[in-house]
């Protein structure tokens, strides 16, 4: 039989044997088994739950929790549902986060930078603070603010106060309440027009900065805006905000808004221990920026603050932002740790719904959710981050 | 992160191990691996609490050693598992204990729902408070505004919630998980009051830096019922759990006693105490057990009475009275159907 020589065709395999069937065979026999898996998971949990008569299902959520929370974002009393204690639980865990992520970020940039200091003794300021902090267990460090937090302010009865307006105690600290009148709506409007305001600003200075040279202080008339225009609303409305000052009670300060120790104490932990990471990440970000860079920058006039800020920083970025991302996951899942000291994050919170309720597994399956979801939404938005600050190439 | 961790395995092991404890038959499965796994509290003077060589003693812990010693005729043949307030149900429910005895309350919902069941009261209790005698307080009415240290995940949490709903109260719950973080918050000035049951602020109170500028405010605020729990549908370790507990409030009525009891064996006439402790009839074959179970268990603890002195009454430091939890013929509720 003559074969076709000089063509590309291969030569015929039997279909087993051919490298694409077979991946994909190998691979659905894969995802088949995953399945099965885990629909025999899900199955059986079933099976034995309603065998040993534990009731399931999330239809649990809607009925009266009976219990409080010593620290609410949204309005929540001892009847509302477990549903909403819930959700205090996940804003309560949101809101230490953010507030974490954006302090530890500024605290680790600064430690970060230091300790490249060409002074010896700033330098080692930070080695000695990376080193101790990254190094003491976060549990330890979180028990150590508590008490710390607990055994330095003074009782409610004898609070430390600034003025009769800001009360500092073992019970946290209670600033005045503002209540808003009427009209307070041109408040708030002043606010959004001063933020669109300074945006525009921004753009139009850059713009006219790339075409002109010429610059504009920028920051200074942005703090004006930020602070007349809501005064501008303040004095068209006539005046509507009054103040709720917080009062000595028989326990407590009645009146005012308060933050409880327990949220300083873990914010302060959280914070603190993942700049020590976070500044040695900047720091290696730094020290990948090929050291000509710097020397061109200072060749071409520019100060060493400026050389920093617009040259070596940004190409730093491109190193720091990665492992940033995986510090902000690591700060958001160690907030759980909150259940040592009783600040009711979303663990703490659901731990006591689980335990009200009985329903384990649902509860354990919303915590599940919840940390995959915060998660996710950091990895997907330091990604648009990263990508946005990747070097562009021309 | 270790405690969800450990949730999350018992979550689990819910799942696995569920269906093969539950079914098997509990009082099989002890007798075959040869001890009884009672889970008890991670410390609580008086009802159970563990020495520095890790020997647990208190009220709820002879209760589980009389179970033991019913069964075996060995009161240590019993390991405890130290839960806390948020673990029990679960470990529970997994069968990673066959009996939960930790100063628990008898509620509808943890009776119905979450496929357990309450053998008895070993206890009955009520929740109060206490305060620092420096705050001049000497009525729960007059908490309006304080701040409340409590355990998670307890009916505690819950009365207290009632309570100052009721009486149109404003207060700052503070919860913790551990009880001695609780405690200890409430050393360090975290809040004004302490609350759990009564009998808890006596035992807690003894850990305090000055225990006498504590006081106990005399306002019980709910029932506490508390009793050895098992798994539901689970019928004959239940009986052998309840009929432990029968046995030891009968042995006390009827005057039997852990230095007598082998004196009553060879010698009493009375034909309700050689039924109860084997010597007439054939009650042991109906339990699964052997015929002198009870004496078994009285041998081991002592009877109700006894357990009860030992542990928390007027001669420990806890100094706490029988009231209802006397005999019914003596002033109090404890009451048990008779053997026969």
């Amino acid at each position: 039989m003559s074969v076709v020589t000089g063509g590309d065709a291969p030569p015929k395999v039997a279909y087993f044997n051919d490298p694409k069937v077979r991946s994909w065979a190998v691979q659905i026999a894969l995802v088949v088994v995953v399945a099965y898996f885990a629909w025999q998971i899900f199955n059986n949990t079933v099976e034995n739950l309603r065998e040993a008569n534990i009731a399931s299902g999330y239809g649990f959520l809607d009925t009266t929790a009976g219990f409080d929370l010593s620290f609410t974002l949204i309005p929540y009393t001892e009847s509302s549902t477990y549903g909403r204690a819930v959700m205090v639980g996940i804003l309560n865990t949101l809101l230490v986060a953010v507030c974490g992520i954006i302090a530890t970020t500024i605290i680790g940039f600064i430690i970060g930078v230091m300790r490249l200091s060409k002074n010896w003794l700033v330098a080692k300021v930070a080695e000695v603070y990376i080193e101790i902090m990254r190094n003491v267990p976060l549990l330890i460090q979180i028990l150590i603010w508590y008490k710390v937090v607990l055994a330095a302010l003074p009782s409610p009865r004898n609070a430390l106060s600034v003025g009769g307006t800001v009360f500092l105690s073992n019970r946290g600290v209670t600033i005045p309440k503002f209540i808003w009148g009427e009209g307070s709506w041109m408040i708030v409007v002043g606010l959004v027009l001063a933020i669109a305001g300074i945006w525009w600003l921004y753009r139009w200075a850059r713009a006219r900065q790339a075409a002109t040279g010429e610059q504009f202080p920028v920051f200074l008339t942005s703090l004006g805006m930020l602070i007349g225009l809501p005064l501008l609303g303040y004095l068209l409305a006539g005046g509507p905000l009054s103040f709720e000052f917080p009062e000595q009670g028989n326990f407590n300060l009645r009146g005012g808004v308060g933050l409880v120790p327990e949220f300083a104490a873990l914010f302060a932990a959280l914070t603190i221990y993942t700049a020590a990471f976070i500044g040695e990440i900047v720091r290696a970000g730094i020290l990948a920026v090929n050291k000509g860079q710097t020397e061109a920058s200072y060749a071409l006039g520019l100060r060493p603050g400026p050389a920093l800020r617009l040259v070596v920083i940004p190409q730093a970025m491109r190193v720091i932002i990665p492992p940033l991302a995986s510090q902000y996951l690591n700060l958001t899942k160690n907030s759980s740790l909150a259940v040592a000291i009783g600040y009711p994050d979303l663990v703490a919170a659901g731990g006591t719904v689980l335990n009200q309720s009985g329903q384990a597994v649902e509860i354990i399956s919303i915590w599940m959710a919840v940390y995959l979801t915060f998660s996710l939404v950091t990895s997907l938005f330091m990604n648009w981050f990263n990508s946005r600050m990747r070097l562009v190439e021309r | 992160m270790k405690r969800t961790l450990l949730s999350l395995a018992l979550g689990a092991a819910v799942s696995v191990a569920g269906i093969s404890a539950a079914s098997a038959g509990t009082l099989d499965d002890v007798k075959s691996k040869g001890f009884i796994q009672c889970g008890v509290s991670q410390g609580l003077i008086g009802f159970s609490n563990p020495d520095d060589k890790n020997n647990w003693t208190g009220l709820d812990v002879d209760f589980c050693r009389a179970v033991a010693a019913a069964v075996f005729g060995d009161g240590e043949k019993v390991k405890f598992t130290p839960l806390s307030a948020k673990e029990r149900f679960t470990a529970l429910q997994s069968g990673e204990i066959d009996i939960l005895s930790r100063n628990t309350t008898w509620t509808m919902g943890r009776d119905t729902s979450l496929g357990l069941v309450f053998a008895g009261v070993t206890y009955y209790d009520g929740q109060g408070f206490m305060v620092k005698k420096a705050l001049g307080v000497d009525s729960a009415l007059k908490l309006d505004g304080a701040s409340v240290c409590t355990q998670t995940g307890t009916t505690t949490e819950l009365n207290l919630a009632d309570y100052f709903r009721a009486n149109n109260m404003k207060y700052e719950v503070v919860a913790f998980e551990k009880s001695d973080e609780v405690i200890g918050a409430y050393d360090a000035g975290r809040c004004d009051v302490f609350t759990t049951d009564q009998s808890g602020l006596y035992a807690e109170r003894l850990k305090l830096k000055n225990p006498d500028e504590n006081v106990v405010l005399p306002e019980i605020i709910s029932k506490e019922p508390l009793g050895p729990v098992v798994r539901q549908g689970d019928d004959a370790w239940f009986n052998v759990v309840k009929w432990t507990y029968f046995a030891l409030l009968n042995a006390e009525e009827l005057g039997v006693n852990k230095g007598n009891v082998d004196d009553m064996i060879a010698n009493s006439t009375n034909p309700e105490v050689r039924r109860l402790l084997g010597v007439e009839g054939d009650f042991g074959k109906g339990i699964g057990l052997e015929n002198d179970w009870a004496a078994k268990a009285i041998k081991a603890t002592g009877n109700y009475g006894e357990i009860f002195e030992a542990n928390v009454g007027p001669n420990t430091p806890l100094k706490i009275a029988r009231g209802i939890n006397a005999l019914w013929n003596k002033g109090g509720i404890q009451y048990a159907p008779p053997v026969r």
